[in-house]
């Protein structure tokens, strides 16, 4: 079957799920194609949609064609950039495959061309975003002895920091809860899960009380809180390059930034 | 640990080592053992950033600020009348381990002021360090300081628990020491500084042969200068910064604006401003020294012996080579490249890579996200647009000058109208 109008394939949103659609793309040889999430979907008269379901053969079989054509730099991102949930991106990421398959030689240095140079582009923030995470996670020591931390990030990152908390923190368990998209990574000693809860009604998670943190957590909190300001020079006072390095957007949950417990 | 006699302690003990500027937490290759607490593979990460813009990347303190010297520059030298506190080893080894498990920071950096003797305090350091590796099976990062005139044999064992080990000769010249800090001797600080490097050597040797050879110093040695309390040039400043990196196969060399804290007439007075612009061109140089294939004499030397404060270092130098450009962005080498006025490694980097693909005109380096606004006047694309024409260094200086947006602007009033 050849569809020789523009099809809409919509997809669960994860990346098996976009491999597939470009499995299909491929497979069905639909030459006019949008890919796009199913929570973004808006119904158009103008053009045939089709639903495709997550197929993790399908999407390993694409996976391990890429890996002949991009190098690892290339594969890792492609993914970032997944991750960096632009509205646009899956078709960006779809001309980018294309582009890769029909190039004799790896293309992922390719930077004057546009879909190359955007995956790149939005690569990059993401990578700055999880390098931002594993900097200002901030745990604390909730009363059963679990660390606990909250986090806002502007791009999917949870995913990109597991190996990172995983490998640094291997000796307490931990879970880290991206508040914005609703889901946490839970390390119990052994592995890592995903996980969702629903938090207590009275629970603040910006406030640490006694009623869900240890004691000792309130200590430990309000020395480094006095270490923050004695570290910090006056004479060279500089809150444009301070604001700089740790956006405001993101003093919600760090510890030194809390008012004195 | 009593909550309240800590926080104390802490107070006064991270305000005494705030101007140690060393925070790098990167290069060191010490993987998580045995699921124990700490990694230290990756690359350095900053936690946070004080309200003066400085990373917070590792808990700073010293062990005490009791001193038997009396360095005119230091901030805990003996005739200051300050609080004085130390912490118990104990002490120091929980701050760390619970710092670390919030993930604030990415270890500790542990200074001292000189008590009793030399040897006697390096012990104290070295014994924070094994209790943290031995008994914590902490993996994070370490970075100790030596104690000038400390023993050869407690030198050893520090490398075997630190990841970085440093020593700072703080004053660039000889003459700036004699006057400053009359009780100390540069051959004081060298001594550790050969010990460490030869270490380092030898580890590297037989790790060759022997897989298991326990690391030593993984992270390398360091050290720092005070910057404008002694009189120096930039040249005596870089030339001394050279002899260092290349004699001791230093990993870095800080460079600390002075921060006036006494009335002491042998120094800039209190009320002075830290020459934070001096400090950010040194730096530059740095950079230029080991990144971007440059000699320390192509920027000081007897005709330069200081730097501008109104152009960065490398357009500087641009500006007296003008007969080296323009640079062709299509078939220069990478060498060449590093040296154009406004291009960064990365944007090299870029330049390079995209030019394999097809030949590139001023819109692919504009698209690729390459500044211009310097390096226009120094590239050329095989076109016959080139922005330089035929203008002299004076003339392309104050166009520049005009166009840019320093910083600095404030501090560098009375220059910019010079030229604008």
């Amino acid at each position: 079957m050849i569809i020789r109008e523009e099809t809409t394939l919509i997809y669960d949103g994860t990346f098996d799920g976009f491999l597939t659609c470009v499995f299909e793309v491929f497979n069905l040889k639909l030459p006019q194609v949008k890919i796009i999430r199913k929570s973004r979907f808006q119904e158009s008269l103008f053009s045939s949609n089709l639903e495709i379901t997550s197929d993790s053969q399908k999407a390993d079989r694409v996976w391990t064609a890429l890996q002949k054509k991009l190098s690892e730099k290339g594969k890792s991102r492609l993914y970032y950039a997944f991750l960096g949930e632009n509205p646009q991106i899956e078709n960006h990421l779809l001309e980018y495959i294309q582009y890769a398959f029909k190039s004799k030689s790896p293309i992922d240095c390719d930077f004057t061309n546009k879909n190359v140079l955007k995956v790149s582009q939005i690569a990059k923030s993401v990578g700055r975003e999880k390098h931002r995470m594993e900097a200002f996670v901030r745990f604390r020591l909730s009363k059963d002895q679990l660390y606990f931390a909250t986090i806002e990030p502007d791009f999917n990152v949870l995913p990109l920091i597991t190996k990172h908390f995983e490998s640094r923190y291997a000796d307490q368990k931990w879970i880290i809860y991206d508040l914005s998209r609703n889901y946490g990574i839970f390390y119990n000693l052994e592995t890592v899960d995903t996980i969702t809860f629903d938090f207590p009604s009275d629970f603040d998670p910006i406030k640490t009380t006694e009623a869900f943190f240890s004691s000792e957590e309130i200590e430990f909190q309000t020395l480094w809180q006095d270490y923050f300001n004695s570290t910090n020079i006056p004479s060279r006072k500089n809150l444009e390059l301070h604001v700089q390095h740790v956006p405001k957007r993101y003093w919600k949950y760090l510890s030194e930034k809390q008012p004195k417990l | 640990m009593s909550f309240e006699r800590t926080q104390e302690k802490l107070k006064i003990l991270a305000d005494a080592a705030k101007y140690d500027v060393s925070c790098s937490s990167s290069g060191s290759k010490r993987n998580n053992k045995n699921k124990g607490l700490g990694d230290a593979t990756g690359m350095g990460i900053c936690h946070s950033y004080t309200e003066d813009g400085r990373c917070v990347s590792l808990l700073k303190i010293l062990l005490t600020n009791y001193c038997i010297f009396d360095c005119a520059y230091c901030v805990t030298r003996k005739s200051n009348d300050i609080k004085r506190a130390a912490f118990q080893v104990q002490e120091v080894v929980d701050l760390t381990i619970n710092f670390y498990r919030r993930n604030y920071i990415e270890g500790l950096f542990l200074s001292s002021g000189i008590f009793k003797s030399a040897d006697y305090t390096m012990e104290r350091l070295v014994s924070v360090a094994k209790k943290l590796r031995l008994e914590e099976n902490f993996n994070g990062y370490i970075h100790l300081k030596s104690i000038p005139g400390a023993s050869d044999e407690l030198m050893k064992e520090a490398g075997l628990y630190a990841d970085r080990l440093s020593v700072n000769i703080e004053i660039p010249t000889k003459e700036g020491l004699a006057l400053l800090a009359p009780e100390k001797k540069r051959e004081d600080f060298i001594k550790p500084m050969v010990k460490v490097k030869n270490e380092i050597i030898q580890y590297k040797s037989e790790k060759n042969i022997i897989k298991s050879t326990p690391k030593f110093a993984p992270a390398g040695q360091s050290t720092q200068m005070i910057i404008g309390a002694s009189g120096e040039s930039d040249q005596q400043i870089m030339w001394t910064s050279n002899y260092f990196y290349k004699k001791f196969n230093l990993k870095r060399v800080y460079y600390s604006g002075y921060i006036p804290i006494s009335y002491d007439t042998r120094l800039p007075q209190i009320g002075t401003d830290v020459p934070m612009l001096r400090e950010n061109r040194l730096y530059q140089t740095d950079w230029l020294m080991r990144f971007y294939g440059f000699d320390v004499e192509e920027i000081l030397n007897n005709e330069n012996q200081n730097l501008d404060l109104d152009v960065d270092p490398k357009l500087g130098w641009a500006l007296r080579n003008l007969d080296q450009f323009p640079v062709n962005v299509n078939n220069a080498d990478k060498r060449m490249l590093a040296r154009v006025p406004g291009l960064g490694m990365k944007s090299v980097y870029k330049i390079i890579e995209a030019r394999r693909f097809r030949k590139l005109n001023w819109e692919h380096i504009q698209r690729l996200g390459v500044a211009l606004n310097r390096a226009k006047y120094f590239l050329e694309c095989g076109t016959r647009e080139f922005e330089r024409r035929d203008l002299t260094a004076i003339q392309l200086k104050s166009l520049i000058l005009q166009n840019s947006n320093s910083k600095y602007r404030t501090a560098l009033g009375p220059q910019l109208n010079l030229f604008g």
